[in-house]
């Protein structure tokens, strides 16, 4: 029998869950825990410099592994600041857990220093939460948090802890659950085999099908699967932006990203099949538009582990509640059992379709001969430069578009963005959560100077413990997305878009003791991009790339239209 | 478009602090209305039984059910609408109760079978039980004017026959 006291169990628990890092900024609530956290090797701390931060690391981290990430913060403010970085990871589905200190019992509810009822402001943005209320709970309770972090459809706990279940005097048995069982708890763990029948008989009927799949595929860790659907389908692929990367995107049976900025042909694609097979994807109102034009021709398949995310905004024919990948086994096995073919000929002409649809768009955007770069062509520079390798993080905005369009990602995992929340501050962080993790990797951080200025405090972090992630700013001095819909629908007022008085990044972060490069011309971005990954391979670098303000996002879709109502650039419409 | 109906959702609800703000709170979170609510401890001490009355076409209704499960602590659910079922409301009313009123009221509780609880010389309170309708109807009878107070417990409900929501 092993004695600990509250704060050492804390950690232990942390390190018999497998923890290797934990994010986070300590506080008079947290005190014993740091002090437990001092006194071990294995479990390791990484100081943020704001708390938001200490979250966003922690999602970057799961994100690239499905593993949860984990934030110790202290009451009031420090928990409070977590806030955002909470429900981002709560909306895209990201596992975490958050560990929030409290002020001691017997002074919650008397609005003691520090105290905020976390549990209460959390309620809305978490998966579950817990509150220590003994001691010798505490295994349990992280362990229970874990699991529940990291199965059925994932997401964000919090631990809200109160100061005197950590005192260092009070010893208490240790038992770290070897199991975890929750009698309210059990996540589906396959797919009514009726309702998979069902969808393979309507997969070989199709004449007109696409597979739109989402998130959910890459949390379930089921790329491969998806992959060996589309080889033995042949089906036309779309990804949302949470999806990217599920499928490869140099493959020719890619359509690219469906939705708001997706491209012509996947739209265009959705709105005349005649079968949609969504898995792991959610019908979000950045993809479908108007859902009363919603796809007039297509039955649907729908494929996710929560049963609420299946006809909430778009009624599914063919409902499958279960993980991904299990459900995708089900269905090859099913395919490849059955005497039934797909209709090749259908098939045939609809790829004729989709090629004919291709060109019309086909992503092309006008370089200024003289003048500013565009921000696409940066991109692309970027993807030759890292290969297409790279993980690559994103705040949002133009530059986040910019960047789902024109890096293509063959690989799961490798684009990591606030797709569901739309999270400023969120691309630094997270680029520092995973470069700690993948130290091997190339790990860049697409940002504007807008949303590079919400969490540009880390860069201190990020030399206390030698980061070298790469931050690539595309630098239009301008909230870029606000400024194109001021455009668009204000007749150009630019009513509080524009960044007066931005820094010299170069010399910031030069102070931080990292490296800036400005490129302001085309002819420079190559050599600062070489230097940026061979020459400063082990350092940050700044890239502050001037591009061109005016620059819009295209193609977009034409608000309360159907899938394929999209502006194709500034005068033409489809 | 399916009709706008009133539904019966009862839980069986880890008994757990902070439980119940969690099903309260996803209603205002989502802009689902709640009409009535009763909660408390079933034989089963860890164990809680809530019961909700809401309003919503089918589609709202089964998102409602969809997003109460995906609670951690809803341990099991059931739209009790969806079948027969038996549901009762206690309501307790204190009316005004003079001269010939008094024998009235009497015989108005009783064609309802409730009964006078509490007596004051001008006052009768009246505990009466029943299914929603069944409680407006009495205030109907007596006439809304001589009502002082009422208060009500919510809908409770069960199923008929053989089903029971248990673990």
């Amino acid at each position: 029998m092993e004695l600990l006291s509250g704060g050492d169990m804390i950690v232990r628990a942390l390190h018999d869950a497998g923890v290797e890092y934990i994010y986070g900024y300590p506080g008079g609530s947290l005190l014993h825990v740091y002090d437990a956290v001092y006194k071990q090797s294995h479990v390791k701390h990484v100081l943020v410099r704001h708390e938001q931060a200490a979250a966003h690391m922690a999602d970057g981290f799961a994100r690239a592994t499905g593993k949860a990430g984990v934030v110790m913060v202290t009451s009031g403010p420090g928990a409070t600041n977590t806030v955002t970085g909470i429900a981002t990871a709560q909306t895209d589905s990201i596992p975490m857990v958050v560990i929030c200190g409290q002020v001691p019992s017997h002074l919650i509810g008397d609005d003691a220093f520090q105290e905020t009822d976390m549990l209460g402001i959390a309620r809305p943005i978490v998966k579950h939460s817990f509150r220590v209320t003994n001691p010798v709970d505490i295994p349990d309770i992280i362990a229970k948090a874990f699991h529940i972090a990291e199965t059925g459809r994932p997401g964000p706990v919090v631990i809200d802890l109160p100061k005197d279940m950590t005192m260092p005097n009070e010893r208490f048995e240790y038992n770290y659950p070897k199991k975890v069982k929750i009698r309210s708890y059990s996540p589906p763990q396959r797919g009514h085999s009726g309702q998979i029948k069902k969808a393979v008989d309507m997969i070989m009927e199709a004449k007109r099908p696409i597979i739109y799949s989402g998130g959910g595929v890459i949390l379930d860790k089921s790329s491969d699967k998806l992959r060996e659907l589309v080889d033995v389908l042949g089906f036309p692929v779309t990804n949302t932006l949470m999806g990217l990367g599920a499928f490869p995107g140099t493959d020719e049976r890619f359509l690219g990203m469906l939705g708001m900025h997706g491209t012509y042909e996947a739209n265009v694609a959705m709105h005349h099949a005649d079968l949609i097979i969504a898995i792991g994807a959610r019908f979000d109102d950045r993809v479908t538009n108007a859902t009363n034009k919603f796809c007039p021709d297509a039955k649907i398949i729908h494929i996710d582990i929560d049963p609420s995310s299946i006809s909430k905004t778009i009624v599914a024919d063919v409902p499958i509640v279960g993980p991904v990948g299990s459900v995708l086994d089900d269905m090859l096995s099913l395919i490849r059992n059955t005497k039934e073919q797909v209709d090749e000929e259908a098939l045939a002409g609809w790829w004729k379709q989709i090629n004919d649809w291709r060109p019309r768009h086909g992503m092309r955007f006008d370089k200024n001969e003289d003048g500013l770069m565009k921000p696409q062509e940066v991109i692309q520079a970027m993807y030759q430069a890292t290969e297409g390798k790279a993980y690559v993080t994103s705040d949002v905005g133009q530059h986040q578009m910019f960047a789902a369009q024109y890096y293509p990602f063959d690989e799961p995992n490798k684009w990591i963005n606030s797709g569901g929340l739309g999270t400023m501050g969120f691309g630094f962080p997270a680029a520092m959560g995973i470069k700690m993790n993948f130290p091997d990797d190339m790990v860049v951080c697409v940002t504007g100077e807008g949303s590079i200025q919400m969490n540009i405090q880390e860069l201190s972090t990020c030399l206390q413990y030698g980061i070298p992630v790469k931050i690539l700013c595309l630098n239009n001095g301008s909230l870029g997305m606000v400024r194109q819909w001021q455009d668009m629908n204000y007749e150009g007022r630019h009513s509080n878009s524009y960044m007066e008085s931005l820094p010299d990044f170069i010399k910031l972060v030069e102070s931080y003791g990292h490296i800036g490069i400005r490129v302001n011309d085309r002819d420079e971005l190559p050599q600062a991009l070489e230097d940026t990954f061979n020459k400063y391979n082990d350092r940050l670098v700044f890239l502050d790339v001037r591009v061109d303000q005016k620059e819009h996002v295209y193609p977009m879709q034409v608000p309360l239209g159907s899938m394929r109502d999209m502006w194709l650039n500034k005068t033409e419409r489809t | 478009m399916s009709q706008s109906q009133r539904h019966i959702i009862s839980i069986l609800l880890e008994n757990e602090p902070g439980a119940l703000s969690r099903v309260v709170g996803l209603f205002a979170q989502r802009g689902y209305n709640i009409e009535t609510l009763t909660v408390a401890p079933t034989e089963d001490e860890s164990l809680s039984r809530l019961t909700m009355t809401t309003v919503g076409d089918e589609g709202k209704v089964e998102q409602i059910t969809k997003q109460l499960n995906r609670l951690i602590e809803v341990v099991k659910l059931v739209n009790l609408t969806e079948g027969p079922h038996i549901e009762r409301e206690l309501m307790l009313i204190k009316v005004k109760a003079v001269g010939a009123q008094r024998a009235e009221i009497k015989r108005t509780a009783d064609v309802f079978r409730g009964q006078v609880v509490d007596i004051s010389s001008s006052v009768y309170t009246v505990q009466l039980t029943g299914t929603t309708d069944k409680l407006a109807a009495f205030i109907e009878a007596i006439g809304p004017s001589c009502v002082l107070e009422t208060v009500r417990t919510g809908v409770s409900g069960i199923s008929r026959g053989e089903k029971v929501l248990s673990l």
